[in-house]
């Protein structure tokens, strides 16, 4: 079964200008020590090649198992110029998450878990 | 310890008219904010007010507003804090008076102003640059299309409006958090170099500035919203120690899930978010589960705001117009390209830009995912986008959509709204401007 980073990962994207970011947040501790590996902003620039960023930038929020990503100059204009249809790089985010991640060795420590009270 | 407790009924102009009656129904609040401004609203309230110095606000407020009077009558502290003045907040305090006055509603308004750098911006080019952060221009090159310059105001003059009394507060533009700022600085006393409070109470305002989108909007796990027909609108309880809990009046209320997904929200370093009031660091804070649709937030960390607001500028940037056709039947998506194509090549003059997209196939991210699936489809949605700086190739370009119902290739169908509407562009220009040189105006409406 091919895996993607939807099976790991959620996420959310927006704007900002022309400019998107797109975080990305790991579902368990394990899940975020192998997106720290994986998931660079070389890769990410990789993914999007096709939409010309003009460069990438992740930040880390290890606080909250999160990467965010900037991707700098993707949204053709932007939310008042753009000419796509998502003007405003909405569902950057759904996108990055159908990457496919192959089969990682602990992938099972890395699924989404329900969370009881702390 | 004391807690106060914020709700956000309104993450934009054009979110949900119910919500925010509803949210200050069920939500037992002390103050209701309700958030109307984006990036590119106030070039549009600014040509309104151009036309009708009465307008250039966001209209919705009003209509909410007569609708929580009701409300407003059953709970006497309930109080409003809103940017809905946009360019016009006196003019938007004076329809809101109107409306309660009619309702026999004493209240206090406040109307925050001095973000329209407008009136002084040709005195302020000579000492403050407004260079775009993004490119680095000087705004000279378009200082003749300029239609809006407005500041991010900060909290300090919400907080002010509410020492005055102030039951309700009208504000032109200010940054989204100090909407929740204001009011807790005012309930609790913090002290303005508080960094830590001042970066709590901005997350907090920043996780329920966008509305629905704390607390089930957008979730990813979407399977487990539920009733999405009353998804909740985000309230926080913020104590004087500066933590707080986050829920929702209905819906699946908040967990880690929906939290950190708005937290890095339009956020570029997580570790530095600016705003006029504190540069906040998002990842000093810890989260705990309270239970199934409560969080709490602590630990939160901040550093001195910057000397800068940030100020959005609006120029005029030419025309634009979109329009669709449905093109159905087999070879769907090369028949919906052929037939863009054909739109363009008719008009016979080129545009500044187009864009010919087939909505299905490939569309919000052109060329990451190519779909192989794309020639199986039945149907296809194509949309065809111009832009150019005049206005009469727009409007032309806006009359070639019906002609393709009879001269496109078969299975087209869909046009039914009429043309595409063609619509001024402007272009967005961030920019800085020292903070001494903006004044905050804070006046009681009487």
């Amino acid at each position: 079964m091919k895996r993607t980073l939807s099976d790991i990962a959620h996420g959310r994207s927006g704007d900002k200008g022309n400019h998107a970011n797109i975080a990305i947040i790991a579902y368990t501790e394990a899940g975020y020590d192998w997106l720290r590996k994986n998931l660079t902003a070389e890769v990410v620039a990789e993914y999007f090649e096709p939409m010309q960023p003009s460069a990438v930038e992740r930040f880390e929020a290890a606080n909250v198992w999160g990467l965010n990503f900037m991707l700098y100059d993707i949204l053709a204009g932007g939310a008042s110029r753009s000419l796509r249809i998502d003007t405003q790089g909405k569902t950057l985010a759904l996108t990055l998450l159908q990457w496919d991640i192959g089969r990682p060795r602990n992938l099972k420590a890395m699924l989404r878990k329900e969370e009881k009270p702390t | 310890m004391k807690t106060i407790r914020i709700g956000n009924g309104c993450g934009f102009w054009g979110d949900s008219v119910d919500a925010p009656i509803r949210l200050a129904d069920r939500g037992k609040l002390n103050y209701l904010t309700l958030e109307y401004l984006a990036e590119l609203t106030m070039s549009i309230l600014g040509l309104q007010k151009q036309r009708d110095p009465k307008a250039g606000f966001a209209g919705d407020f009003l209509d909410v507003l007569e609708r929580l009077t009701p409300i407003l009558k059953q709970q006497a502290n309930l109080k409003i804090i809103t940017n809905a003045g946009g360019m016009n907040p006196h003019g938007c305090a004076q329809r809101a008076k109107e409306i309660l006055d009619k309702a026999r509603l004493k209240k206090r308004i406040a109307v925050v102003s001095g973000d329209d750098l407008m009136p002084k911006l040709d005195a302020m080019l000579a000492t403050q640059p407004f260079t775009n952060l993004d490119t680095g221009e000087k705004l000279e090159s378009v200082r003749p299309r300029v239609v809006s310059a407005n500041a991010y105001l900060g909290a300090k003059p919400i907080a002010d409006a509410l020492a005055q009394g102030a039951d309700i507060v009208i504000t032109g533009r200010v940054a989204d958090a100090s909407l929740t700022v204001g009011p807790a600085m005012h309930e609790f006393g913090w002290r303005w170099d508080d960094w830590d409070r001042l970066c709590a109470a901005s997350v907090a305002g920043h996780l329920i500035e966008c509305g629905a989108q704390a607390c089930g909007g957008l979730w990813c796990n979407w399977r487990d919203v539920g009733d999405w027909s009353d998804i909740g609108y985000p309230y926080v309880d913020l104590a004087d120690d500066g933590t707080f809990t986050i829920s929702s009046d209905a819906g699946p209320g908040v967990n880690r899930e929906t939290l950190v997904e708005q937290l890095l929200y339009e956020v570029g370093d997580p570790a530095r978010y600016l705003t006029p009031d504190v540069v906040a660091d998002f990842t000093s804070i810890a989260l705990d589960v309270v239970d199934k649709r409560t969080m709490r937030v602590r630990g939160a960390k901040g550093v001195a705001a910057t000397s800068t607001y940030k100020v959005s500028i609006a120029y005029r940037d030419g025309f634009m117009a979109s329009g669709t056709l449905v093109l159905a039947g087999a070879d769907a998506v090369e028949k919906a390209k052929i037939a863009g194509e054909a739109l363009l090549k008719r008009i016979g003059h080129p545009f500044d830009r187009s864009n010919i997209e087939c909505l299905g196939a490939d569309a919000c991210a052109p060329g990451v995912q190519p779909g192989a699936h794309a020639a199986r489809l039945a149907e296809i949605v194509l949309r065809v986008s111009a832009h150019d700086r005049d206005k009469s190739k727009v409007e032309r370009f806006a009359k070639e959509f019906a002609p393709l119902v009879t001269s496109g290739p078969p299975g087209v169908t869909g046009y039914t709204s009429g043309r595409p509407n063609v619509r001024e562009v402007f272009a967005y220009w961030p920019a800085l401007i020292e903070k001494d040189a903006v004044e905050a105006n804070v006046e009681i409406c009487s």
